[in-house]
Formats: C-alpha cells, sequence, structure tokens
C-alpha cells in the first residue's frame, strides 16, 4: 500500500508545485518508488518545474476517462528511475475530476509505488477538495506571511472535516507545516513572522522551513527541482525535509540569520 | 546597516502586529469550524419564538454549543430589555 501525501495550502503562489517536485524527487533519490500527481486540471504546471512538458502526450483526465491506460500517461523522470509523473489535462476544468475515478487511479498507482504526492491546486473548491480527500498525509506549505496563515488554517480545518479519514472517523490526516520563502535576516529585525509565530498560531509539526532563495527560480528555469541543486541552501533544506518526512531528526538549519561581525555592521556591509 | 542607523528611532516591530492580528483572527476561524452546520438556523428559529412573546433584538440571543468528554452543552443566553 502507498502513503498519500497531499501538498496543499490554500493561497496560491506559495510554493505547492515547487514542494511537491522537490519532496517527491527526494523520496526518490532515497530510493523510494514515487510518483508526483498535478491535480491543477485545467492549470498544470508541475511537468514545467519537472522539466518534462514536451513529454506529455496522455493526462490524468485522460485515464480518469479511459482515453488512455495508466502506463501511458506516467512519465518516468530522466534523472531517477524511482520518479513518476501524472500530468494534469490542460484543456479541462476541474469538473473532469470524480471521486470514483480519483479513487481507481490511486488505488491501481497503490500497487506499485511506496509514495504518492497529490500536488494541490490553490483555492478551496472541488479541485483542492479532491486532491486532499484521500491522503494519509499532508504538508501544508505557508509563508510566513498573514493571509497564508490565514489560509492554511483554513485548510486544516478542510482536512480535519472533509477527507476521508475525517468522514470515517480513521485515525486523522497526519499534518506537516513546511515553512516556505523563510528570510532569517527579516524576522530578526522583526519585519517577518517567525518560525515559532507560525508554528505557535497553526499548532501542527513543523516539517521544514525553507529558506527565500535564488536557487528556487533558477531550478525553474531549468526545469530540475530545487533538490537536485545540492550546493542550494534551498535544496538542502528540502533534503532535511524528506528525512524528518521519513522519521528522522534532522536539525533545522537556516533558520538564524549569519552573525556580522563589528566592523561589516560598522561599514554597513551586506 | 551603518554606523548613522544607530542614531534613528528604532522601526516599529510589523511582525508582532502580525502575530497579534493572526492570532485574534485564527481563534475566530477555529470557533466557527467546531460547531454544527445547523446552528446557526436553530439559532434563527429560537429567535422567532421568543419575539413573539418579547420584543428584542437578534444580537441579544447568544446561542453556543460547549463540548466536553462525553456531553455537549447547548447554552441559550437571552438578554431581556428593561421594563418599562
Amino acid at each position: 500500500m502507498a502513503e498519500i501525501i497531499v501538498v496543499t495550502s490554500g493561497k496560491g503562489g506559495v510554493g505547492k508545485t515547487t514542494t511537491s517536485a522537490a519532496i517527491g524527487s527526494g523520496l526518490a533519490l532515497r530510493g523510494h518508488k514515487t510518483v508526483i500527481i498535478d491535480f491543477d486540471v485545467g492549470l498544470r504546471n508541475l511537468d514545467l518545474i519537472m522539466g518534462c512538458e514536451r513529454r506529455v502526450v496522455y493526462d490524468f483526465v485522460n485515464v480518469l476517462n479511459k482515453e488512455a491506460n495508466l502506463n501511458q500517461a506516467l512519465i518516468k523522470d530522466k534523472r531517477n528511475d524511482n520518479l513518476f509523473i501524472l500530468p494534469a489535462s490542460q484543456t479541462r476544468d476541474k469538473d473532469a475530476l470524480t471521486q470514483e475515478g480519483v479513487q481507481s487511479i490511486l488505488t491501481e498507482l497503490s500497487e506499485s509505488f511506496e509514495y504518492i504526492i497529490c500536488d494541490s491546486p490553490a483555492g478551496i473548491e472541488k479541485g483542492a477538495q479532491m486532491a486532499l480527500y484521500y491522503a494519509d498525509q499532508a504538508i501544508v506549505v505557508t509563508n510566513p506571511e498573514v493571509s497564508s496563515v490565514r489560509d492554511s488554517d483554513r485548510i486544516l480545518g478542510i482536512l480535519q472535516s472533509k477527507s476521508l479519514r475525517a468522514e470515517t472517523a480513521a485515525e486523522p490526516v497526519k499534518e506537516h507545516l513546511l515553512l516556505t520563502r523563510y528570510n532569517p535576516v527579516r524576522v530578526e529585525e522583526g519585519e517577518m513572522l517567525s518560525v515559532k509565530d507560525v508554528e505557535d498560531i497553526l499548532a501542527i509539526p513543523l516539517l521544514g522551513v525553507i529558506p527565500e532563495s535564488e536557487a528556487v527560480l533558477k531550478a525553474s528555469n531549468q526545469g530540475e527541482p530545487v533538490i537536485f541543486d545540492e550546493a542550494a541552501d534551498a535544496g538542502k533544506a528540502y533534503s532535511d525535509a524528506v528525512g524528518r518526512l521519513l522519521g528522522d531528526t534532522v536539525e533545522f538549519r537556516f533558520v538564524e540569520a549569519d552573525k556580522k561581525g563589528f566592523l561589516k555592521r560598522l561599514l554597513g556591509a551586506k | 546597516m551603518s554606523i548613522f542607523d544607530y542614531f534613528k528611532t528604532k522601526k516599529t516591530n510589523s511582525a508582532s502586529l502580525a502575530r497579534e492580528r493572526l492570532q485574534v483572527i485564527v481563534a475566530h476561524q477555529r470557533g466557527q469550524r467546531t460547531q454544527p452546520s445547523y446552528l446557526p438556523q436553530m439559532q434563527e428559529e429560537i429567535i422567532e419564538v421568543i419575539k413573539k412573546y418579547i420584543s428584542i433584538d437578534n444580537d441579544q440571543v447568544k446561542v453556543t454549543l460547549d463540548n466536553s468528554d462525553n456531553c455537549s452543552i447547548l447554552e441559550l443566553n437571552v438578554t431581556l430589555p428593561d421594563k418599562g
């Protein structure tokens, strides 16, 4: 049986697809057979972030409508044999998703994969609800910013009331907080919510803190998930988060600002 | 930051303002989350019944549902207007 993990946030633009690509790749790099599903029907982007946009032939909705089988739609990653992508349809809308259809695809994928990562669309409508419905675990991607934190709390409410696990009173969906675009310098200056602030407000366990990093844009420009950039701070932070997801205890990095020397401060060096 | 910045007055801390605002809004959001969906409608109907006998405003009736270990308490609080 595969573990189904939804990457969700409520708010758009906080880094769901970047995170899905990085965490999925990270699991594959550690030897786990992983598939990442793009649930953003009509606005697919996972293929671009993964760098396989020119290899999309069939998509999620084609499989739902039995116009193609799963093996035809799955795209095997060129960097890692354990990694597969199921792209969203670009020409349809969210109404193409049905609960039975999603369930049958997830059941079939469960037979051959260890991890299924569901990349949720923004919002709390049908697409987002479909993405989280069958989840065993949820990674709630949050920016240290008021609207993102409020929307994360909203999506936590939906996980706790409208997921299959909630509806059947099974063991609740395991929730993880992933803080992205974190800037320790601004936190120190009192201009940005701290890790502790967001943890206190949302009250769910912290999976990782991804620093605001130039490497993320560079990675998306190249179509290579940022976790493959082993020298980058964001890549290392995602790798740490994958370790924690698998149960390791990993110390948090990139959460403190670099200490500047007295002379540097005096001269105003950045 | 240069030497001249030390003479400037310290800026207000906007992060703590964000934290305070979020604490309020999230607490409110969670309060709504735990209440059953029939509660607003029930509140409306209770107000209608009371209005038959006493003239009150809608905001003078508060209905809350508290869940403790193995029982739920429905609390109805009606503020009656002054006599006369």
